[in-house]
């Protein structure tokens, strides 16, 4: 079925948004084009009217967003105490100033209903780290075998980039269903091979498996699509010199393609590394956001604030969050440089 | 080329024909053994990239009594479009999909407009503050989505943008921008600024030259951050269900598909048909463009 004037109207709307926005800003360059280019006679005017969308856009959608999460980390915001939180939940409507106790209650308290903080945190880097290991191994492992000369290669580019290519929404309810404990195809698959049937869904720790496995199968493509890009752009000649010298393979690969392979998979590791750590979408539909025991870091933090509605401490707690991630970027790019020349 | 270097081993020369007796095989073509190992690895993994498809398919084609029969046959016994029928006549998943499609094509322009006109002031001039902005932009990437899902509700609340598209695709086209200007950045750092000042003194303008310049040559990475723009905004389920929520005529496909998992029992021939009925397009335009995925991506990734 398909409603034509449904369509129109949702036509209408994008396209009112577009004319809007570029309303908006035009307006916006034409003020900065009088101030800086015609009155200032600025230097920089040019890239100051290239960048002042974009910033306006940030300090909406980001700065702003931020700071008034920051605001209500501080207070008892909640569906019991819903109201405008005003400073610091103290020049609102009702006073619901807490001071730090969100940020103490995320490490004393259970953050669910009764996981604690440690418990997810430790799945969390669990999660991370197997699926950013296999990631990074499966990826190398497949683009080593496609860089060759080899019949097929196209077939086989398409038939092993399909797990990306497929939006994730799907390919996650596909893989829920073949979870199914009596039905599904990997408990068939385990029972052809006598492995009795694994409660996939009822299980936590077996669900953090699934969850595992089905984000493994998600990432792989990504990571060999960057190596392959990475291997090819190392010279043959390396590894013909490497060859007259007597170097085995094993050798080649040590000391040529690793090395060479490094600048582009320091910041792709860097970047699996965020995508893996705040996914939600995988856990959150292979859990079908039931068991809280399986729960990663973010997920919880999506129970404290929709399921819980505790607006104030799911505020310290995405804090808590972002943090830890912060810290541990900052000790990469310090030991890794995996910025280097990013700011040149 | 390779033919006239002497082999690791150095005894092993080519025999005629290009043919080597014995000998390590050169890199590029390997000897049988390896070559059956290969595929054979390559097929076992292409064959787990896949099996959900197959699966998927098989269970779309089956008729209502057979849903939970387990058995691995691709094409069941008595197959059936009856769910393909079912979807594409009696649900709105068409209009699911015009309405995702709106929405990814103008998020996906909007964000690669502002994206490319902010990379170049990042790429070409030195501002106080441009270390600072990169840095932010930088770190955006590793704020957990969910944390700005309530504040921006309700920043949607008081602009009256809720249950409309014109929240969402504001939202979708700014958090793209912050990994498309690195994205961009990166490539355009690599282009030599030699070709901007030779059309500048040829009469170009500043804007001019990164126009007719610069943005014709970034031409991939341009593509890139678009396709990725696309996918990111396409497959999109938090923000969209808190913006737009229930309303049934405004429903992309993340919030429609979510409809054939009732509460307790799940239409999995439909969900089936509907999941092949909307991936086809996606895979075959990510296939399509998927050699150009490695360049454009790859030069972002080298410069950091």
């Amino acid at each position: 079925m398909f409603d034509t004037s449904h369509a129109a109207a949702a036509l209408a709307e994008v396209i009112g948004t577009l004319v809007l926005l570029a309303g908006v800003v035009g307006a916006l360059e034409v003020v900065l084009y009088l101030i800086f280019v015609r009155w200032r006679k600025a230097r920089l005017g040019l890239p100051i009217m290239l960048v002042a969308p974009a910033v306006v856009g940030l300090l909406l959608l980001y700065v702003y967003p931020l700071l008034w999460e920051l605001n209500v980390s501080f207070t008892k915001m909640s569906l019991r105490n819903f109201v405008i939180p005003g400073f610091l939940g103290l020049t609102g409507t009702k006073d619901i100033f807490f001071g730090l106790q969100n940020y103490i209650n995320v490490f004393t308290l259970p953050v669910l209903k009764e996981t604690s903080f440690y418990q997810l945190f430790g799945q969390t880097v669990l999660w991370t780290v197997i699926n950013v290991f296999f990631h990074v191994t499966g990826g190398i492992a497949l683009a080593l075998l496609m860089n060759r000369k080899l019949r097929g290669r196209n077939f086989y580019r398409a038939m092993l980039i399909l797990p990306w290519a497929i939006p994730s929404l799907i390919s996650l309810q596909i893989w829920r269903t073949e979870y199914n404990q009596q039905f599904g195809a990997v408990n068939q698959l385990l029972g052809l091979a006598g492995i009795p049937a694994v409660p996939w869904l009822s299980d936590n720790v077996w669900n953090f498996v699934a969850m595992i496995i089905t984000n493994v199968w998600l990432g792989i493509p990504f990571m060999m699509v960057i190596t392959l890009g990475g291997l090819q752009s190392i010279s043959h000649e390396y590894y013909e010199a490497a060859e007259i010298d007597g170097a085995s393979s094993r050798d080649s690969f040590r000391s040529i393609t690793l090395p060479l392979l490094r600048p582009v998979l320091i910041p792709a590791i860097l970047l699996g590394t965020f995508l893996t750590f705040n996914n939600i979408t995988v856990p959150f539909f292979i859990n079908q956001n039931r068991l809280e025991t399986s729960d990663i870091l973010v997920t919880g933090l999506f129970r404290a604030a929709f399921e819980y509605n505790r607006y104030g401490f799911a505020a310290a707690f995405a804090f808590v969050i972002f943090v830890i991630l912060l810290v541990f970027t900052i000790l990469y790019v310090r030991t890794t440089n995996a910025l280097k020349g990013a700011y040149e | 080329m390779s033919a006239e270097l002497p082999q690791a081993s150095g005894l092993a020369r080519t025999t005629s024909g290009g043919r080597r007796a014995f000998g390590r095989p050169r890199r590029g073509e390997d000897g049988p053994v390896k070559r059956t190992l290969v595929h054979a690895a390559l097929l076992i993994s292409s064959l787990i990239a896949v099996f959900p498809v197959i699966r998927v398919l098989g269970v779309a084609l089956r008729p209502g009594d057979q849903l939970l029969d387990p058995n691995f046959s691709i094409i069941p016994k008595d197959a059936t479009m009856a769910a393909f029928q079912h979807v594409v006549f009696e649900t709105p998943m068409f209009q699911w999909l015009f309405n995702s499609l709106l929405i990814t094509l103008g998020t996906a322009t909007i964000g690669l407009i502002f994206a490319a006109t902010s990379a170049y002031a990042f790429s070409r001039y030195r501002f106080r503050g441009r270390g600072l902005g990169l840095t932010f932009l930088f770190a955006t990437q590793m704020i957990p989505g969910i944390m700005l899902l309530v504040p921006i509700y309700l920043l949607a609340v008081q602009f009256g943008l809720v249950s409309t598209y014109r929240g969402l695709v504001i939202a979708y086209s700014v958090t793209s921008i912050p990994f498309s200007v690195w994205i961009l950045k990166g490539y355009y750092d690599t282009v030599p600024i030699d070709l901007e000042e030779a059309a500048r003194i040829d009469g170009c303008s500043e804007i001019e030259a990164f126009r007719r310049v610069l943005l014709p040559l970034s031409l991939p990475a341009l593509a890139i951050v678009f396709l990725f723009n696309f996918l990111a905004a396409w497959g999109e389920f938090f923000t969209a269900s808190v913006l737009i929520g229930s309303k049934e005529a405004l429903l992309t496909w993340p919030l429609g598909i979510q409809r054939f998992q009732a509460q307790f029992q799940t239409q999995w021939a439909d969900l089936s048909a509907a999941a092949i009925i909307i991936s086809i397009p996606v895979v075959i335009m990510f296939i399509y463009t998927s050699k150009y995925l490695v360049s454009g991506l790859t030069l972002g990734g080298v410069k950091g």
